[in-house]
């Protein structure tokens, strides 16, 4: 079956000849249009239609954006936040970065709305200190939304009046983590907090009700403000509804952002058709398909079970080529939809060398606060590292595998699962080719093959 | 602190945007950084003075971010990012490359001053990869090729100057 | 009478046992209520809590309950609710006891789960036990017998940081000891009110660090050494000293001032070598001033005091003495707010007896609203009690040089409190002074004045008193006889003898009862078993009260005799005053 078409919903304009990021293109686009309606509806309404519409969190975990919402302490008589995860920095993730910098206002509507819809005075749009010319435009955007009424007092005209500052981050990747963004907001090392009790919707930014949401997320808000939940649900299948953006790197042919119905791509038709498959005289040897977090898929693995299909439940037996792109299935077969990052090895990669890179990356960022993530995702570094560039013994695999094991469930946040499922999965997946390494790494590279670590 | 007007008048602007002021260290160590290219001893009790804090505070901050750098840099900064997908596409060449370009090591300052190579972590732009942030600049698809093109480019410019 | 107010009390099971806690509880409190240990190293009952060690992972479960009746799911085999047991452990640090909550303490999974903490802590740390100070009361020794591998699979590098830092006059920190529990960040943050410390750069690379060009030199910086779980912070003075299992812990009271902060004296063959606070959450929590902790280096000075002659000879010479000043009010009694309570009974004995006046020498200084408060005497209050003096001693007005142990800037304090003596001296009137450890000439009186009377001296350390003292009786520091002192709060605490007195030195009480014996020809007791007998039966304070059963926190005792005096002192951790404190005029 061949693939699908791209749906650009959220990347509409993105490279569109004649597009600029300014606010007299987007106006004359019909931009800021939903937000002037919806700031003549209950605000409740719109959040009802957050809710409906099945939006599920773009920034990696995949939590439902109207459950995220509905979680809201709206009693405490504390002023309520917004804050734009513009922190882009899962490995593999470049669609944020799209749409900051050349549609901006997109954005900003979106988060406008988001804000209105959970009665939010102030927002902050927290961006990666790495993306300096994207703080510029969204400055300028916001400037420019300001001026027309779109952004600050009085909102197209209303009682309601909301403002929005840009705040860059400074490298750290653990400031993706919202209440490790929430730390570095507030000026401090961005060290996630304990939750219980520091949910950020009950004790967030400043000790205030806090959203923390993804930019692509809150994009979708827009849509879903103009068009309703239920027009949403039926973009994308069950539960995995709208779109997805997702950022294929790596060994294909045609790398970069598609824009797709959740659920209605497999990965082989993304791969191959979209990307125009594996480069010439490769074959595909393993893709991770959420962000580096996910744990990775091997080609010619199989998977088989029963899911839920309607109302029914139906038998699959899937290849990688197979596994549809949706939160669901890809949490079904053991790895995760994440962030949308595919990234994409083919079989010049040693998998010890990628995996090096990856633990390289892990135990850089993390934080150090809590003892599993900080000393074992270091040690798993060292490990890697040592095989790559020192003696490997047969026996790393095992151990590898066993210091993966001691990290997830026992952290203060996501990031021990993060740092520990590549490890985890890739000596499960690759097992042999750990064992194998003291040997194979005296042999020689294949041919085009990259350092990695 | 010698800091210019125009930074002053941003510091005082940004911490106005928070209704804590610790909130603006990350702004004010930016603004700081852009306007002497670093961090120098005295920022963390200047800065702490600023924002009612104790000067640990802002140190551990500089220490914990690392596009904080409290030493001085090359005119130019080059960071090549080191992460899975521009590794996979050849990031380490693109990196050595650099480095044998302007005979430096990658975290020192070349001899003549004119850059500092850093291997950093991902850049978000890897279906572009091999990626290279310089200065304030992206530049993507970034071979070998490019990374001569680009290093060329630099030492006009710095001839020119 | 008014029934103190139930607390909220919420029922959990731990380890299968049923336990009513106050709500509000952690986890790590809870199970120790049924005494079931949680190992814990980040987690400290006076800090914020942080839950970053991860090693407190337990695994809990609430009751299963149907979501549309609300009604609890019974289990049918077992007959018992069904409990829905989270599969990833939690924090005990940083879960509350709610109702009904089940907690394991020792499945599988915790035991995973501690011992993959165990054995992440131990992969960067130096081996240096042989080496390091804190051996046998290291947290991280501890729970490893318990729960490390009991070998090594690290084969890498480990991470090399800064090793000798002087972080500060009386700590030392060895970075690469460190776990990273942050307890000593929150310590000077919460506790001590300077912010000083913090981690530095990230990771596994976070290193602890004081900021650069300060120090770690506030008066409870000590502090931060005892709630280190690990060898990180250590003692400068203690440093490579003594092995800690050799020593004898014996429980006392800081002297320094009227809070009467909870001590422990580590001591071994006669000889000091450590003091820390001991917990009382009445009193000082688990805290104590670095001024205080120095106070046992004067056991052993150069300038304490020793007899030569035989003590019966001395106190027959004092009874002569006595005799030739016999009508009332040629003699004068200095007592001390240093004094233990049985002391201050016996010298009011002794006073009665010689028909003397009796006073008492203030100390007041400048209160830190911590743990050192305005009064720098431990047990004015006791005198107020026993009846030794009736009224608050003035306080004094110069300033006397200040005895700040630490070398702080503190405010002078001021010892006064003998203006009437003096007047009486000169007046010709008081001819003979007993003086009970003070120093008349730092109190206040002229050098001349001294001149004028015959001092009977008893005390520790020599001075202007004892040196023209015409009778010198060496006694014992509070580290070489048993007593009670009364606290600023009228709190009875008990301290101990930890180590034998020098030779020449006699327990005061001995002395005390000895020279009462004498001027009043009957005889007195002085073991505490018999005077706290006669201390219940004359003192109606202390009517009810036992020394023996009296318990190591300390009892407060009925204060409302004494609400309307003027105490100098202000706010300080547990004490509120009645009145706002005397401001001192400068």
């Amino acid at each position: 079956m061949a693939a699908p078409a791209q749906r650009r919903i959220i990347f509409q304009h993105i490279d569109e000849p004649g597009y600029s990021n300014d606010l007299a293109c987007y106006v004359r686009n019909g931009g800021y249009e939903v937000l002037k309606k919806s700031v003549t509806r209950p605000p409740a309404e719109l959040i009802d239609e957050v809710k409906k519409s099945g939006l599920r969190g773009r920034g990696g975990a995949g939590f439902p954006c109207g459950v995220k919402w509905g979680l809201v302490d709206r009693k405490s008589g504390k002023p309520i936040y917004l804050i734009v995860n513009a922190d882009e920095s899962e490995p593999g993730t470049f669609k944020d970065r799209y749409i900051m910098h050349q549609d901006p206002h997109q954005l900003i509507e979106g988060t406008m709305i988001s804000c209105f819809a959970n009665n939010v005075k102030q927002a902050y749009i927290y961006i990666r200190g790495e993306m300096p010319h994207g703080a510029r435009i969204l400055e300028r955007a916001i400037a420019e939304a300001r001026a027309a009424g779109f952004v600050g007092k009085n909102i197209c005209g209303t009682t309601y009046s909301c403002d929005i500052f840009v705040h860059r981050g400074a490298g750290a990747y653990i400031c993706g983590e919202e209440t490790g963004l929430i730390e570095s907001l507030e000026g401090k090392r961005a060290n996630p907090r304990i939750k219980p009790p520091y949910f950020p919707a009950v004790l967030g930014l400043y000790q205030c009700p806090t959203i923390v949401n993804n930019v692509e997320t809150l994009c979708h808000v827009k849509y879903i403000a103009e068009h309703g939940g239920d027009a949403f649900t039926k973009i994308g299948t069950p539960n995995n509804t709208g779109t997805r953006i997702f950022c294929v790197s790596g060994h294909v042919q045609r790398p970069g952002y598609y824009e797709f119905e959740a659920g209605k791509i497999t990965m082989g038709q993304l791969l191959n058709e979209v990307c125009g498959g594996p480069l010439p005289g490769r074959t595909f040897k393993a893709v991770i398909p959420g962000g580096s977090s996910a744990k990775i898929l091997r080609f010619g693995e199989r998977f088989k079970g029963k899911r839920k299909v309607g109302a029914e439940m139906v038998d699959y037996d899937w290849g990688v080529d197979d596994v549809p792109m949706d939160f669901d299935s890809l949490g079904m077969i053991g790895t995760m939809g994440g962030s949308g990052g595919v990234i994409v090895m083919d079989d010049t990669v040693n998998m010890v060398e990628a995996l090096a890179n990856i633990n390289a990356f892990y135990s850089h960022e993390s934080c150090g606060q809590c003892t599993p993530c900080r000393e074992g995702s270091l040690w798993m570094k060292k490990i890697t590292t040592r095989m790559v560039h020192g003696q490997a013994r047969n026996e790393d695999a095992a151990l590898l595998k066993s210091v993966a094991d001691q990290i997830p469930g026992r952290t203060i946040c996501a990031f021990g699962e993060a740092c520990s499922w590549p490890t985890q999965s890739f000596i499960a997946k690759f097992g042999d080719e750990f064992k194998q390494y003291p040997e194979t790494k005296k042999a020689a590279k294949p041919v085009g093959a990259h350092e990695l670590v | 602190m010698n800091l210019k007007p125009a930074t002053l008048h941003s510091i005082d602007e940004v911490i106005t945007h928070y209704p804590v002021k610790r909130s603006a260290t990350l702004p004010l160590l930016h603004l700081i950084q852009e306007d002497v290219g670093y961090l120098p001893p005295e920022t963390c009790e200047w800065v702490a003075a600023k924002l009612e804090l104790q000067p640990i505070n802002v140190l551990e901050v500089i220490t914990f971010y690392p596009m904080f750098r409290q030493k001085p840099i090359g005119r130019r900064h080059i960071k090549v990012c080191r992460t899975l997908s521009c590794a996979l596409l050849g990031g380490y060449k693109t990196c050595e490359q650099f480095e044998k370009e302007f005979n430096t090591h990658r975290g020192e300052v070349s001899p003549g001053g004119e850059v500092t190579i850093d291997f950093v972590e991902c850049l978000a732009s890897c279906g572009t990869a091999p990626v290279v942030l310089i200065d304030d600049d992206l530049h993507e698809k970034v071979d070998c090729a490019k990374a001569k093109q680009l290093s060329d480019q630099i030492k006009a410019e710095a001839k020119k100057r | 009478m008014i029934a103190p107010p139930k607390p909220d009390l919420v029922t959990v099971n731990i380890d299968g046992k049923e336990i009513a806690v106050p709500k509000g509880t952690n986890v790590i409190e809870a199970a120790r209520l049924v005494n079931v240990d949680v190992p814990h190293y980040c987690y400290h009952p006076k800090l914020t809590i942080v839950g970053n060690c991860r090693m407190c992972l337990i695994e809990m479960g609430m009751p299963a309950v149907d979501p549309v009746t609300k009604a609890p799911i019974i289990d049918p085999v077992t007959g018992k609710p069904k409990i829905n047991w989270i599969p990833r452990p939690q924090i005990g640090c940083g879960t509350n006891v709610s109702p009904g909550l089940h907690v394991k303490t020792t499945s599988p999974m915790v035991k995973d789960a501690r011992e993959g903490v165990m054995e992440f802590l131990l992969i960067n740390h130096p081996l240096d036990c042989p080496i390091c100070d804190q051996a046998g009361e290291c947290k991280l020794q501890e729970q490893s017998t318990g729960y490390g591998r009991g070998y090594s699979r690290f084969v890498e590098q480990k991470n090399v940081k800064p090793k000798r830092t002087q972080l500060g006059p009386r700590v030392t920190l060895d970075d690469e000891r460190c776990i990273l529990c942050s307890r000593c960040i929150r310590f000077s943050k919460e506790i001590a009110k300077d912010d000083v410390l913090g981690f530095v750069d990230r990771g596994s690379y976070s290193t602890l660090t004081c900021f650069p060009g300060k120090q770690l030199a506030n008066n409870y910086s000590l502090n931060t050494v005892d709630i280190c779980p690990v060898g990180a912070l250590t003692s400068t003075d203690f440093r490579f000293k003594m092995r800690v299992w050799f020593l004898k812990q014996t429980n006392s009271i800081d002297t320094e001032t009227s809070v009467g902060a909870n001590t422990v004296v580590w001591s071994r063959e006669g000889q000091i070598y450590r003091l820390t606070p001991r917990r009382n959450d009445d009193v000082n929590d688990t805290w104590m001033p670095d001024s205080g902790r120095e106070l046992f280096k004067s056991v052993m000075s150069a300038d304490r005091l020793a007899a030569t002659t035989h003590l019966d000879a001395r106190v027959a010479e004092a009874a002569e003495l006595f005799t030739l000043n016999a009508s009332a009010g040629s003699i004068a009694v200095v007592g001390s707010g240093r004094s233990s309570v049985e002391e201050q009974f016996l010298t009011k004995k002794l006073a009665a007896a010689l028909k003397a006046s009796t006073q008492l020498v203030s100390r007041v200084g400048q209160g830190d609203q911590l743990l050192i408060s305005a009064d720098r005497n431990p047990n004015v209050r006791g005198a107020l009690v026993t009846g030794l003096i009736s009224k608050l001693p003035k306080i004094g007005d110069a300033p006397a040089a200040s005895r700040s142990a630490n070398g702080d800037a503190a405010a002078p304090i001021r010892t006064g409190g003998l203006t009437d003596l003096a007047a009486s001296i000169d007046a010709g009137k008081v001819k003979v002074v007993v003086s009970i450890g003070e120093d008349l000439v730092a109190a206040g009186l002229t050098a001349a004045q001294l001149a004028k009377v015959s001092v009977v001296y008893l005390g520790t350390h020599a001075n202007a008193t004892s040196a023209a003292a015409k009778i010198v009786f060496p006694t014992l520091s509070v580290f070489e006889k048993n007593g009670t002192f009364v606290n600023q709060q009228f709190r009875l605490q008990k301290f101990a003898k930890a180590v034998p007195g020098p030779q020449g030195a006699t327990d005061d009480l001995i002395v005390l009862a000895k020279l009462t014996a004498a001027a009043s020809s009957a005889a007195m007791a002085s073991d505490l078993g018999s005077l706290w007998k006669l201390i219940s039966a004359e003192i109606p304070a202390f009517a009810t009260t036992s020394y023996a059963q009296l318990p190591e926190t300390g009892i407060l005792i009925d204060a409302t005799p004494f609400a309307a005096l003027p105490f100098v002192e202000g706010e300080t951790l547990h004490y509120k005053p009645a009145a706002p404190a005397v401001a001192l005029t400068p």
